[in-house]
This record gives C-alpha cells, sequence and structure tokens, in this order.
C-alpha cells in the first residue's frame, strides 16, 4: 500500500465530510438577512473603517524572517540527525560549525534588541 | 491494516475486488473511523475540559446534559450545527468560507500519521515526523486566511499574532524532535516508536538527560503552537475578543474548536510517540487483535495524561504578556534545544549503543521528582483544606 | 502518466493566478498551492524527502512571510498601468524564449541514455551522506547566507523604526 494514495484519500475524504457538516448546517440552519447581524463584529459599534488601511508593525516581519532562517537550518539538521550514528565525530564537527555560526546571528540579533517585542 | 486488508481481500467480504481497489477501499474505511474517532475525542475532551477546569477552580462545570453534562458537547455540536452560518457582507467570501476547510484538512493530514498500535495508522511515511510538521503548517496559513478574510481588526490581528506565535515555537519543537532523531535515525512515526520499548527505562525520556530535557521543551512548545493557556494571546478572550475566529459562527465555528482541540490530543499522541514509547506494550499474547486493542489503549491513556496536564496547567496558570511569549521562545527555548541538541549527539558518540545505569537512573530520577511534586500539592491541599471543604459535584 | 499530466495542469492554474490576480493575498495563497503541487510531483519522484521539505519552507516559512509583508505594507489591489503591462509583456517574452528552450532540449537529448535509478535513491539517507561528504562546504556556506539574511533584515528594519 502506498502511503501517500492513503493520504490522499484520507484529505479527500476529511473535506467531504467537513463539506456535508456544512452543508446540513446550511440546509438546517436559519437564513434572516438583517443588515445589523451581517455587519463587522467592533464589540457592538458601528465598525470604523476597514482593514486595508491597517499597516502592521516591522517586529511582525522581523519574527517571520527570524522564522525563515531558522527553519531552514533545522531542515538540515533533520538529515543530518538521520546519518548522524554513520558520520560520527565528522558529523560532528560539521554540524558544530553550522550551529556556530548561526548562534552568532542569534546573538547579533539579541545583542541589538531586535528580540524585544514591545 | 496492511494484514486486515490482505485478509478482507482473500477471504472477506472485498474478495474478488481488484487489489488496489480493496486497499483504497479499506483505506477509505479507517479513514472514516478515525475522522469519527476525532470528533468523539475532541467533543470528549471539550467536556472533560471544561468539568477540570471547574473541578480545579471549584466551579460546577456543564452538568445539565446526560450524566454529569457527559454528552454536552454532543449538544453543543447539534446546536452550532443548527445556528445560522453568517458571512459579514464586508468579508471576502470565498477566502472566509474556504478557511476552516483548509484549517480542517492540515489537522487531519497530521492525524492521519499518529501510530495508535503496531499497524494501527492510516500512512506510515518514512519521513513522518516531517510531514507532521509540514502539514500542520497548513494550520497557520488557514489561521491566517480566516483572520484576513474577516476584515475585521480584532479577527487579522489575532491572526497574525497566531501565526508569528506558531511560527515562533516550531523552531525549539524541531530541534527538540532533532534529540530523538539523532538516537533511532530514522525519521519514521513508527520506526522511531519500535526503537523504544514497552518499560519506562527503555522510553526516550529517560534514555539521557538531554532527551529528558527535550521532552519539556517539546511539551512546552506544543502548547504554545496549540495556542493553548498560557499562551493563547491570539485569541485572548478579554483584549482580542476570539481572534481570528471573531466573525465565524455556527458550524464555520465549529470546526476551528474541533481543530483546536483534536490538536490538544495531538500534542498528546506526539509526545507519547516520540518520547513516551508509542504504543509499546510487552508481547503477551500471539492474539494479534487483542495485542493491538491493549496497544491501543496504552498509547490512548498515555497520550490522554498529557491531555489532561494540559488542561491543568491551563485552570491553573494566567496568561503570559507578548514580550514574555516571543523572549521565551527565542531567548530561552531556542538556545536551550541548541545546547541540548549538542549534549545528545555527543551523548550518542560516546555511548552509541545506549548505557543501561544512566537510563535506570534517570527513570529513578523521574520518579523523585514526581514524588517530590505529589508531595507538595498534598502539602498545599492540606493547608488549603479549610476554604476547600464545599464539594461542587456533592 | 495520467496524474502526473493532471498534478501538471493543476499547477500551472494556480501559477498563473498567481500571476493574474489583482489581489496579492489571493496571488500568496496560490502560491502555497502551486509549492504544495511542486512537493506532489517531487513525491511521485520518489523524493519524499524533498517533498516535505518544499512544504516545509516554502509552503510553510516562505509564503507566511510574503503575506507578513502584504500586511506590513498594506498593499492594495493591484491597479493595472502601462507600466505593469509592459513588465507583463516582457515577461511573456522570456516565458516563450524558455518554451522554445525547453523544446530544443526535448528534442536534442536522448531518452535513452537516461541511467537507472541507483538504490534507495531519493531516501533520506543517501540525500544526507551525499550532502554531508560532497557537498559539505556548500553547507558550510548555507550558514554563512543565512547569517547575512538575519543581519540584513535586522539593520533594514532597524533603520526604518530610528528614523
Amino acid at each position: 500500500m502506498n502511503p501517500y494514495i492513503a493520504l490522499l484519500i484520507s484529505f479527500a475524504l476529511c473535506a467531504i465530510v467537513a463539506g456535508i457538516m456544512c452543508g446540513a448546517s446550511w440546509l438546517l440552519g436559519p437564513k434572516v438577512e438583517n443588515k445589523a447581524k451581517s455587519e463587522i463584529f467592533e464589540t457592538g459599534n458601528p465598525p470604523l473603517g476597514s482593514i486595508r488601511g491597517i499597516r502592521f508593525p516591522v517586529k511582525f516581519y522581523l519574527t517571520a524572517i527570524l522564522f525563515v532562517v531558522f527553519d531552514i537550518e533545522v531542515v538540515f539538521m533533520y538529515p543530518w540527525a538521520v546519518v548522524f550514528r554513520r558520520l560520527g565525530w565528522m558529523g560532528l564537527g560539521e554540524m558544530a560549525v553550522f550551529v556556530a555560526v548561526l548562534a552568532v546571528g542569534l546573538a547579533y540579533v539579541w545583542r541589538v534588541g531586535a528580540l524585544e517585542w514591545d | 491494516m496492511q494484514q486486515f486488508a490482505d485478509y478482507l481481500l482473500d477471504e472477506g467480504i472485498l474478495a474478488g475486488l481488484p487489489k488496489s481497489l480493496g486497499y483504497a477501499l479499506v483505506i477509505a474505511f479507517f479513514a472514516f473511523v478515525l475522522l469519527n474517532f476525532i470528533m468523539l475525542v475532541a467533543g470528549v475532551t471539550s467536556w472533560l475540559e471544561r468539568r477540570v477546569w471547574a473541578r480545579i477552580q471549584s466551579r460546577v462545570g456543564p452538568n445539565r446534559v446526560g450524566p454529569q453534562g457527559a454528552i454536552q458537547w454532543l449538544a453543543d455540536g447539534i446546536k452550532n450545527i443548527m445556528k445560522e452560518d453568517i458571512v459579514p457582507t464586508a468579508a471576502d467570501k470565498p477566502l472566509f468560507k474556504a478557511a476552516p476547510y483548509l484549517a480542517m484538512i492540515g489537522f487531519f493530514g497530521a492525524w492521519a500519521c499518529v501510530p495508535f498500535g503496531d499497524g494501527l495508522i492510516i500512512a506510515d511515511l518514512n519521513v513522518g515526523v516531517l510531514y507532521i510538521t509540514a502539514v500542520t503548517g497548513l494550520v497557520v496559513v488557514g489561521i491566517l486566511m480566516a483572520g484576513w478574510s474577516s476584515n475585521n481588526k480584532w479577527a487579522l490581528l489575532g491572526g497574525m499574532r497566531s501565526a508569528a506565535q506558531i511560527v515562533s515555537y516550531e523552531i525549539p519543537a524541531a530541534i527538540a524532535v532533532n534529540a530523538v532523531i539523532v538516537l533511532t535515525g530514522t525519521l519514521s512515526m513508527q520506526g522511531i516508536i519500535r526503537a523504544q520499548g514497552w518499560a519506562p527505562w527503555n522510553w526516550f525520556l529517560f534514555d539521557n538527560p538531554f532527551t529528558f530535557v527535550a521532552f519539556f521543551i517539546f511539551f512546552v512548545a506544543l502548547l504554545a503552537e496549540g495556542n493553548r493557556t498560557p499562551f493563547d494571546l491570539p485569541e485572548a478572550e478579554s483584549e482580542l475578543v476570539a481572534g481570528a475566529f471573531t466573525e465565524y459562527s455556527g458550524l464555520r465555528s465549529l470546526l476551528f474548536f474541533l481543530v483546536e482541540w483534536g490538536n490538544l490530543y495531538i500534542i498528546g499522541a506526539l509526545c507519547t510517540s516520540l518520547f513516551l514509547g508509542g504504543w509499546q506494550t510487552p508481547h503477551f499474547t500471539d492474539n494479534g487483535f487483542v495485542l493491538g486493542l491493549v496497544q491501543f489503549v496504552v498509547f490512548f491513556l498515555k497520550s490522554y495524561f498529557l491531555v489532561f496536564v494540559a488542561m491543568w496547567i491551563r485552570a491553573t496558570l494566567p496568561r503570559v504578556r507578548v514580550d514574555q511569549l516571543m523572549s521565551l521562545c527565542w531567548k530561552y527555548l531556542v538556545p536551550i534545544s541548541f545546547v541540548n541538541l549538542l549534549g545528545a549527539m555527543l551523548w550518542v558518540v560516546a555511548f552509541p549503543h545506549g548505557f543501561l545505569p544512566a537510563r535506570l537512573g534517570m527513570f529513578l530520577f523521574g520518579i523523585m521528582v514526581t514524588i517530590y511534586f505529589l508531595m507538595r500539592v498534598a502539602f498545599h491541599l492540606r493547608r488549603a483544606r479549610p476554604e476547600m471543604s464545599w464539594n461542587p459535584i456533592a | 502518466m495520467i496524474a502526473f499530466y493532471f498534478i501538471a495542469l493543476l499547477t500551472l492554474a494556480s501559477a498563473l493566478l498567481v500571476v493574474l490576480h489583482r489581489n496579492p493575498i489571493y496571488s500568496a495563497l496560490g502560491l502555497v498551492n502551486t509549492l504544495f503541487l511542486i512537493a506532489v510531483s517531487f513525491v511521485m519522484l520518489d523524493a519524499e524527502l524533498i517533498a516535505m521539505l518544499q512544504v516545509i519552507v516554502y509552503a510553510g516559512a516562505i509564503v507566511i512571510l510574503f503575506l507578513f509583508v502584504i500586511m506590513l505594507l498594506n498593499v492594495e489591489s493591484e491597479v493595472r498601468s502601462a507600466r505593469i503591462s509592459k513588465i507583463g509583456t516582457a515577461g511573456l517574452a522570456f516565458v516563450l524564449l524558455f518554451a522554445v528552450e525547453l523544446a530544443v532540449f526535448a528534442l536534442v537529448r536522448d531518452p535513452s541514455g537516461a541511467q537507472e535509478l541507483p538504490a534507495g535513491f531519493g531516501s533520506t539517507e543517501l540525500l544526507a551522506e551525499t550532502l554531508f561528504s560532497k557537498g559539505m562546504l556548500s553547507f558550510e556556506l548555507t550558514s554563512l547566507l543565512l547569517l547575512v539574511a538575519v543581519v540584513g533584515a535586522v539593520v533594514m528594519a532597524r533603520r526604518k523604526v530610528e528614523s
């Protein structure tokens, strides 16, 4: 049995079941149009403006780029961990250098205060 | 599952069908059973969680529907199906409607790779651990989609916070997992479980001091990834209304809650498979069915114990601040897990075939910590007795 | 074979969505879809590890970064202008050039020269052993590249804050 076919079947089944549930809700639930009801919820006040005018702080971007960098690093770790026993000291050295370089990066980010969320 | 499919094809009800179609039917059947099982687990967890919090906080909790309120979750589910599915006029309709599906598929995809027993797994991938990391990433996209398409400021802010939190905590979780992979040399979930034993000192939790630390890092990081208290800022009810799901009503909100409570069990199941020996039991009988059942029960109990711990944490700890959340991840968990991984690899180079005294020592240490913890709990319970004289269940 | 053409068609369709949709959020989500489908193609080529890494790094990390940047800059729906259509024409020219190149390559190449796959092709072990022996230098250089990326991002983000 190819496990990927199994995954495909599971995904399809999940989507179908979720679709059936939504369909049942559509059939059974009331459908009453109401202007106030279909407004955006802003704790009871009339909605002000739109989210299209909002700009987010740069720290979200910093978090994302830190994540991308460390994620790529971790991605290298997985195959390395799998063959670690065969690589032995050589592998240990390789990974130590790799991690050390990125630790410098983390230290720099920490030092300049980009990890402070304020 | 393979044997079961072969049996059905050879002499069972599927005899005579083409092999591939028979397999597909068996898989679809198991996937359907699993889906129902998830809904059951998520539902019961949602009820049990409220009862457990209530008991811990000297309240009553839901106790009206069924004995002790045990089918409250079913009532909630039916109510949610009967409710109107409101889509705000200002929302981006296609994305708003599609977001719960994406979260749901990403979440069910992770379940498909959870090993409930020897062979009781929908898809035993060679790269199972990686696959679970990859597919849960889809949930992040679903949450961001939900937040943005709602066209609501709280929802967008909640979605962004949620995404930032989930992606940050993925790093320590992944590094902690590597401490186990170094030991086994495989990424397959079943392979990792097979490398452990049924006895607690053969679990990876007690294998060496570094995996012991990795377990706690992993558990904390997964709690944060699941947006659980004390890390539930993205949907902090008192600040952000309900986070990314503010505008969702009826069934679509139910799907998101299903994902949330089902994820809680995934947290337990992952920790159990990687660190607590998974479904490993002594081989006491040759009856495959009985053995499979016992394995399933063992796995379920272990992982549900961790779910209980998560409930316990949620009932007792206050929410952390955003800056504390981020500094905990980047300033503590990431560096600690790096050093920890370095230690784990040194251990493997030093003792390529494991080191039994260390395992037994770690196991004893674990027992001592537990006893000390229980003594503390008993002490505090005794001291608080006068205020606790009121029993909410009686 | 049918599965391959089906996946390839879907991939192309979602790639077109990325390029043609006016709303940047839709483009980003189309990108998730495209990258996911490419991962499916990797699975069909028996490259499981690469497929998973593709999803983790691209669909999981890079697209999240894109979405954050879109939110950060608050990009409105794209307005069709003369400049955009000029870029579009240039892009089309490159697509045609690339198509011709591919066609020439497909015609010239001798398919009988294709080698048998070695045992365990695409497995994590084989890939890792190659990466950590033959590819050691590039592996270490990658860490430097990542370091530069982190430092660069922090420097640029901080300059904005101070000014």
